[in-house]
């Protein structure tokens, strides 16, 4: 009789050190391992299902403004720090990892129009309905000090948008015209007029630093070069824009924010054509801002919506509200792609996650290589109708819900009538125009 | 003054008539933006319809003026208003055209004598030459400085096209893109930005400031510059070709050493060594005789070395590529071949250097060697149960491989379930078979014959071998009674172990009279000479005493001389072969489990016996064809009758519808199915309807970026997890396209940053190309050199 002993190597699975990995092995036969897409395909569906249950994006709010909140502006050095300016010329500055204002100016009156942080991080410019170009600085006065500016800035007309150079002490402001700035000046050192009376925003391009773009309200978009004297183009769309935004990391594309509650993509050397229509939107548009990545933007509606929609995409992937939340005003995305911010009507500053399902703070290998296993795996599957509904599934209000529909619906009709007009009349005479080229205009050189 | 004057008036004059003619080609091509365009082009008609009236008319003038006489053009000098001129939608003054201008008399004026010749030329040269052009409107020249400057800038903004696509297509992205490369930075750099603060860092600057201690780089105090500049010129020259030479010698040297070590013949190297060792051995000749101590340390080295070898794994057959051999040695002369020479090496190098250093005393020398190796495997013996796991033995595992290599030093221990034991018996196999083939030259090449022949036969050999052996070892004990002498201690420490040993070893052998390999197993020794060959004879004669009987005729023929063991000197040769061939046997060792393997087979034959029982009244098989045809008839058409009994003919009780008529009214309603797919496969019942309930997750139509269903296809069925793929593939599978720092400002892209990454990579490129080349020419002379070498073999 022989008595079967089990008897192992210990070279086989003794670690050299502690520090060493254990070793676990594995069979990779196929055989042994059966039905791997159904079994990914579960894997898949349970993680979509998880991600909607995670998907939990609000996470602050920040309130002590006494009126809208008009403007914010990102600190260009310090992730913590956020200001927001108020309809009733205010100015806070906050702390976003305690959720709290450490500071609060009043820097205007009436409406504080603009605002935005010098590159170096030492020092901001507001503008407001009084007519004045502020710098302040950004420590707060010592005890004792009064709150003034450093510097102030008198102009002949209303202000209504400002922005900083990426790189030097030149500023750019607007109102009844596009006016180029020197820190050290009191008077522009460029004035660009073409024809329109007013410009709602004005943004500098962040990578090739000497370009700008403006929206105007003769409904149209135009690009300037601080270098030149005249202005370089302007495209003149069927509705006005609000406010505009370049890429961050592709220097020729902008997307603006429109009254027909779309957003378009530009590609600046061709504005005969937006590159993309973003649509979802259920009413007005009123502001946007890019992710730092350049792969997202995020976008603030009269609808009480923020949306998230992908560069190269026609529709958002997520879309966020609250049942207080009114109309938003100003959205900006954290300089980390972690978070956004979002000002509305009720004198709240919101602060959510950009990636609803996302969780916070720093993962273990483990945990990231789960993370990047469900990432793929839903990617993979993204195709399968009960994923795809699962993923797509958001709650909306009422209302928004139902003017989707409504919109849906005259959109089918419209279509419908214009193919049966097509239908009737002479071949050729009802041109067929694409959605992109719907909403343009003309391009005026 | 007056002529200057003139001239003036001329070109003013002139002007009027000359931007009527220009504005008409002008006009079609500007557009404008504006409402006012329109009104432009109108006008632009009105002057066009005009032109030839204009033309008549100043013909009949010119006719008036010089009938008059030339005296009213003072009044013709007056200044016109230029907005009126060319104002800015370039409609002309009403009747300006009309009026005389002064050109119109130099017609007559060079006619006229008494004008200068100067004033002439210059009047023609104002003809000739063109007037300048009136300057663009102010909207055109914005418009065309606005078209300029947008491409301008639109074709500094293109050269971001590349960046952003390549950024696009991207796998991962990692943000922020400028990221500080990780790692140590160079001590200058940290020194250049840091300041003593704290007082004791201050004192310690200060100190070494007085002391003239250097701080930054370089790092040589004042004295040591000093006495670096003392050094006078000739010095310095010397001492420089001094060191050129020495450093071209080096050169030589190591390109020398490099070119000898490329070389990749075996043969070469095999030659050289050879050369060295020779040489080697003479000097040490030379040495014992002349200077014994360095011969004594040479010794040592060499006893040094052999400690190491021994304690190495490095020829000893347990490499991955000696396994590899010993897998080929079967089939392949040539790897045998190899695994012989390295075996060899490990011998050479683990022999006694006594033995090495005076060859000529032979056998006995062997002899000698054995007592002192001997205690070694006396200890290891005794420990060790599990000759396979080191970890049991307490020793290092490289043992049993060694032991295997070494010329069996471990006494075969268990019964024939490792390699090794298996190895070593060969290796006992082979010694006596060299042994036998003293005694009986008859059969020593039939003997030679079976060996090579396969693996099997050897078995059988070996069986022979063994008990030929044996039988001579009874026969013949007083052969070596010398050498019993000397190991006379030995064989009494052994004696106890031995027979403990055997009596084990005996059981099974009995118990499984079948195996081939079992008889070889008993015994604890290892035979390494004659005289453990004898020992064993004469431990295990009286078990196997009827086989030794049987084979005593060759054994008798045995005579013990010199020039048969110069023979059996030869055979160690070949017994090395034999080892190897053996070796090839491994493959076919396990043989006890079949005997297990049957057992658990009858284990299992109960089981399904069991499960038989208990299912014998379920007729799962016929359930399972009847299921099947039941599927198959739901899928045939249907015949359908629609015969009306009564119609066109008499109906009634016990009537039946004509046959005519039943076969007109009996209907196929659908076309045959297709052959079902299930109709070869007796097992299996293939449905070929569509599922609604899997079909809720099947995919309806093809996505979007796919371009057939195959492609989509095979992306689902391609699995990423960690069950199907390697740790590396799946990370490098699951790799996020967007990677970014926690707490780290992402700034946007940068001109500089990028324009010089790129700039670095073409020049990277370009300096790659050279190195390129410069590899290629590395390459190229390998190849020569592999040439070479293969037109040399």
């Amino acid at each position: 009789m022989k008595v079967k002993v089990l008897s192992r190597n210990p070279d086989d699975y003794v670690r050299e050190t502690k520090l060493d990995i254990q070793r676990v092995p594995r069979n990779y036969d196929p055989a042994l391992h059966p039905f791997e897409v159904p079994r990914e395909y579960t894997r898949a569906l349970n993680a979509t299902k998880l991600e909607r249950v995670f998907a939990k994006p609000f996470l602050a709010s920040l309130d002590g403004h006494r009126d809208g909140v008009n403007c914010m502006a990102k600190h260009t050095k310090s992730l913590s720090t956020l200001l927001s300016g108020s309809c009733d010329g205010e100015v806070k500055v906050w702390n976003l990892t305690k959720r709290e204002c450490v500071r609060t100016l009043q820097a205007h009156e009436g409406f504080v129009r603009g605002m935005v942080v010098r590159f170096c991080g030492n020092s901001f410019f507001t503008v407001g309905d009084d007519k004045t170009i502020k710098q302040w600085k950004m420590e707060a006065p010592g005890y004792g000090e009064e709150e003034e500016p450093l510097n102030t800035i008198l102009g002949k007309t209303v202000f209504t948008g400002l922005d900083h150079h990426q790189k030097e002490g030149v500023f750019a402001t607007c109102g009844q015209q596009v006016d180029i700035w020197d820190e050290q000046r009191s008077s522009p050192i460029r004035s660009f007029t073409w024809g329109v009376d007013s410009f709602s925003s004005v943004r500098f391009n962040p990578v090739e630093t000497e370009l700008l773009a403006s929206c105007a309200s003769d409904r149209s978009i135009v690009l300037y070069d601080m270098r030149e004297s005249t202005p370089l183009k302007k495209v003149i769309m069927n509705l006005r824009s609000n406010t505009i935004c370049w890429n961050p990391m592709e220097a020729y594309y902008f997307t603006c924010s429109n009254e027909d509650y779309n957003l378009y993509t530009y590609d600046m050397r061709h504005l005969d054509r937006p590159v993309i229509v973003h649509m979802d939107h259920v009413s007005a548009v009123l502001d946007i801002d890019y992710s730092p990545t350049g792969k997202e933007f995020v976008s603030a509606s009269f609808d009480k919506t923020i949306r998230i929609f992908p560069r190269d995409s026609g529709h958002s992937r997520e879309v966020y509200h609250t049942k207080r939340m009114q109309h938003v005003i100003c959205i900006k995305w954290s300089a980390d792609n972690k978070y956004i911010l979002s000002g509305s009507d009720e004198m709240n500053i919101r602060m959510w996650k950009a990636n609803a399902a996302e969780k916070l703070g720093v993962l273990s290998p483990r945990e990231r290589e789960a993370v990047n296993y469900n990432q793929k795996l839903k990617e993979k599957f993204q195709h399968h109708p009960q994923i795809r509904r699962i993923s797509r599934h958001r709650h909306l209000p009422k209302a928004i819900y139902s003017q989707a529909k409504e919109l849906r619906v005259m959109k089918e009709a419209r279509r419908r009538k214009e193919i049966n007009v097509r239908k009737h009349s002479k071949p050729g005479t009802v041109p067929v125009v694409s959605e992109k080229e719907k909403h343009i205009v003309t391009v005026v050189k | 003054m007056a002529k200057i004057s003139k001239k003036r008036e001329s070109k003013k004059s002139r002007k009027p008539s000359k931007v009527t003619n220009k504005t008409t080609p002008v006009k079609p091509e500007v557009s404008y933006d504006d409402d006012d365009a329109e009104v432009v082009s109108e006008g632009d008609e009105n002057i066009t319809s005009e032109e030839e009236e204009d033309e008549r008319k100043h013909q009949k003038l010119l006719e008036a003026i010089s009938a008059l006489g030339g005296k009213k053009k003072k009044k013709l000098a007056e200044r016109s208003e230029a907005a009126v001129q060319m104002s800015e939608f370039t409609v002309n003054a009403e009747g300006e055209g009309d009026k005389i201008d002064l050109s119109d008399l130099i017609g007559t004026l060079n006619k006229t004598p008494a004008v200068p010749k100067k004033t002439k030329k210059q009047l023609q040269n104002l003809q000739t030459k063109n007037t300048i052009e009136s300057p663009l409107s102010k909207q055109e020249s914005e418009r065309i400085q606005r078209d300029v400057a947008f491409q301008k800038s639109a074709a500094e903004v293109s050269r971001w096209t590349s960046i952003i696509k390549q950024n696009q297509r991207a796998e991962q992205l990692v943000f922020p893109l400028k990221q500080e490369p990780s790692g140590r930075r160079p001590v200058e750099k940290v020194v250049c930005g840091w300041k003593a603060q704290t007082p004791l860092e201050q004192e310690i600057f200060s100190l070494l400031s007085v002391n003239k201690q250097p701080i930054n780089d370089p790092v040589l105090t004042p004295k040591e510059e000093a006495s670096m500049r003392a050094m006078s010129l000739e010095d310095a020259r010397i001492r420089r070709a001094e060191l050129q030479k020495a450093r071209a010698l080096q050169s030589y040297y190591e390109a020398k050493a490099t070119r000898e070590r490329r070389i990749k013949s075996k043969k070469y190297h095999k030659v050289q060594n050879k050369a060295k060792r020779k040489e080697f051995l003479k000097q040490f000749d030379e040495m014992v005789k002349s200077n014994p101590a360095a011969a004594l340390e040479e010794l040592n080295k060499m006893e040094l070395s052999r400690m190491q070898e021994r304690m190495s794994l490095k020829h000893q057959n347990s490499s991955k590529w000696a396994k590899s051999k010993a897998v080929m040695a079967k089939y392949d002369g040539e790897a045998r071949k190899a695994i012989q020479q390295q075996l060899e090496i490990n011998k050479d190098l683990t022999e006694k250097l006594a033995a090495s250093l005076n060859k000529e005393e032979g056998e006995e020398d062997e002899d000698v060697g054995d007592p002192e190796v001997l205690p070694d495997f006396v200890n290891d013996a005794e420990t060790g149960s599990d000759p396979a796991n080191p970890w049991m033995r307490g020793k290092l595992s490289a043992e049993p491989a060694e032991k295997e290599a070494s010329d069996c030093e471990a006494p075969s221990v268990a019964m024939g379930n490792t390699e090794e034991e298996e190895d070593e018996q060969e290796v006992e196999e082979t010694e006596e078979e060299a042994l036998l083939r003293e005694f009986d030259s008859r059969r020593k090449l039939r003997q030679s014959q079976e060996s090579d022949k396969d693996p099997e036969m050897c078995v059988t050999d070996e069986e022979e071998a063994e008990e030929e052996h044996e039988a001579t070892a009874t026969d013949h004990p007083d052969t070596s009674d010398k050498e019993e002498e000397e190991l006379s201690e030995f064989k009494s420490l052994l004696q106890g172990i031995t027979d403990s040993q055997a009596s084990r070893a005996e059981m099974p052998a009995d118990a499984e009279p079948t195996q081939t390999s079992a008889p070889l197993e008993e015994g604890l020794v290892r035979i390494r000479t004659l005289e453990d060959i004898e020992l064993l004879g004469q431990e295990e004669a009286p078990t196997d005493e009827a086989p030794a009987e049987t084979q005593e005729p060759p054994s008798t023929q045995a005579p013990s001389s010199a020039p048969e063991k110069a023979k059996r000197k030869r055979k160690r040769a070949i017994d090395v072969k034999d080892v190897l061939t053996k070796e090839a046997k491994v493959i076919r060792v396990p043989l006890d489990p079949t005997v297990e393997d049957a057992e658990e087979l009858d284990e299992k034959d109960g089981q399904r016996g069991l499960i038989k029982e208990a299912f014998a009244a379920d007729d799962v098989i016929s359930d399972f064809l009847k299921d099947k045809r039941k599927q198959e008839d739901a899928g045939k058409p249907k015949v359908v009758d629609l015969t009306l009994p009564g119609w066109g003919e008499w109906g009634g009780i016990g009537l039946k519808p004509s046959r005519k008529k039943r076969k007109k009214f009996r209907v196929k309603v659908a076309p045959p199915p297709p052959p079902r797919k299930d109709q070869n496969l007796p097992c299996v019942i293939i449905s070929e309807s569509r599922n609604s309930s899997a079909c809720a997750h099947q995919v309806s139509s093809l996505p979007f970026p796919f371009k057939n269903p195959s492609q989509f296809e095979s992306t689902i069925r391609t699995p990423s997890g960690r069950t199907w793929n390697t740790e590396r593939t799946v990370k490098k599978i699951t790799k996020p396209k967007v990677v970014t720092r926690l707490g780290a400002i992402i700034e946007p892209i940068a001109r500089e940053d990028v324009m010089k990454d790129l700039m670095k990579n073409q020049k990277q490129a370009s300096a790659g190309k050279h190195t390129k080349g410069h590899v290629d020419s590395k390459n190229k002379k390998k190849h020569m050199n592999k040439k070479k070498t293969v037109t040399a073999r």
